[in-house]
């Protein structure tokens, strides 16, 4: 999917705050969410400061998105944990898969390998995407989010929204 | 000045704002000193207070938010001030409390006896900053910038020394509930 299409959809989809720490993946939808007009974007320093903005701007009344690399997860455990689990706020989180089955620069390789399991322990749920279906896969899990108050995550590969 | 009398200052300064405040027992002597459907408790999350505020300030634009931090909170994520100054929300007041060490883990030395958080804050690009040393000057300053365009900054230098007082006894999903439906309203 085109990177307009999906902020659009994400939009469509009732997201209004986006807030995170770029990717390369995440390059074009964060660049085209930055040019300001159509999209807001709020650039944080750490992941877990992006999840901590989102927080507050849920309980502000937005519906809010974090964009982060996959080593961002990391970085946000305990964000998460005492954070976002405790206070149940949902947030849609968009996070890029580097060290996908292993192929990628040797510093994305352990977190690419632990990713599943990390977001598996915290128990939140995931979406990997994939080019077929992606409309859907997007509306379901934020729809999840919406339904059980939970944070959700949408983990995007390299290619799948250009 | 003693910690306890600066919050005491702080709050009765305060009307109708939203305070989001940090973990430890600077949350802990707040709710001592009255719970309130407008305070938001970091219960966990150490160094967050800054961003959630922040996110409020963001979400909410016709409110005032106050971020009652610590030291030792700022110093963990010193780069959500550059990200405050970039944003710069017109409606947050940060207020840091600074005593240069973690008082509920036993009072282990943080850096604040030489890195000036003011300085740090007025680099990041808050439009005021004020360090103040005695409560009355708390007081005028906390009045002056609820009124200012922000974001504004305080640095507070307090005693080390802490109150007996109990933990923050609220159900976590309850308060935000209360915190929400405040915001709601507004």
């Amino acid at each position: 999917m085109d990177h307009q299409e999906f902020c659009r959809l994400l939009r469509e989809c009732g997201i209004d705050f986006f807030v995170g720490v770029p990717c390369s993946t995440l390059g074009f939808i964060i660049n085209f969410l930055s040019e300001g007009g159509e999209f807001e974007y709020i650039p944080a320093t750490r992941e877990d400061e992006a999840i901590g903005i989102a927080a507050g701007a849920y309980m502000g009344g937005k519906t809010p998105a974090v964009l982060m690399q996959n080593s961002g997860v990391g970085v946000s455990v305990n964000a998460l944990a005492s954070l976002v689990l405790l206070y149940k706020l949902p947030m849609l989180l968009i996070v890029s898969w580097r060290g996908y089955k292993g192929e990628d620069a040797p510093e994305h390789l352990n977190m690419g390998e632990f990713l599943p399991e990390l977001l598996r322990v915290m128990d939140v749920s995931t979406t990997v995407l994939s080019e077929e279906g992606l409309e859907e896969q997007v509306r379901d899990s934020i729809q999840t989010m919406r339904e059980r108050g939970v944070p959700v995550v949408q983990i995007l590969r390299r290619g799948v929204v250009v | 000045m003693k910690r306890f009398d600066a919050i005491e200052a702080i709050v009765s300064c305060l009307g109708d704002e939203f305070v989001v405040v940090c973990n430890g027992m600077i949350n802990r002597e707040l709710f001592a000193l009255g719970d309130r459907a407008r305070n938001f408790y970091m219960l966990g999350s150490m160094g967050l207070a800054s961003a959630i505020g922040l996110g409020v300030a963001c979400a909410k634009s016709d409110v005032k938010v106050v971020v009652i931090a610590g030291d030792g909170n700022v110093l963990m994520s010193l780069g959500t001030l550059a990200t405050i100054g970039k944003i710069s929300p017109g409606n947050l007041v940060h207020v840091v409390l600074d005593n240069e060490c973690h008082e509920s883990t036993g009072g282990q030395e943080t850096a604040t006896s030489v890195a000036r958080l003011d300085v740090i804050a007025d680099g990041s690009g808050f439009k005021h900053v004020e360090r103040v040393k005695s409560l009355e000057r708390l007081k005028s300053v906390f009045v002056e910038f609820l009124r200012l365009d922000g974001p504004s900054f305080i640095h507070v230098k307090v005693e080390r020394g802490r109150e007996d007082v109990p933990r923050v006894s609220v159900d976590p999903l309850e308060m935000k509930e209360k915190f929400m439906k405040e915001l709601a309203r507004v």
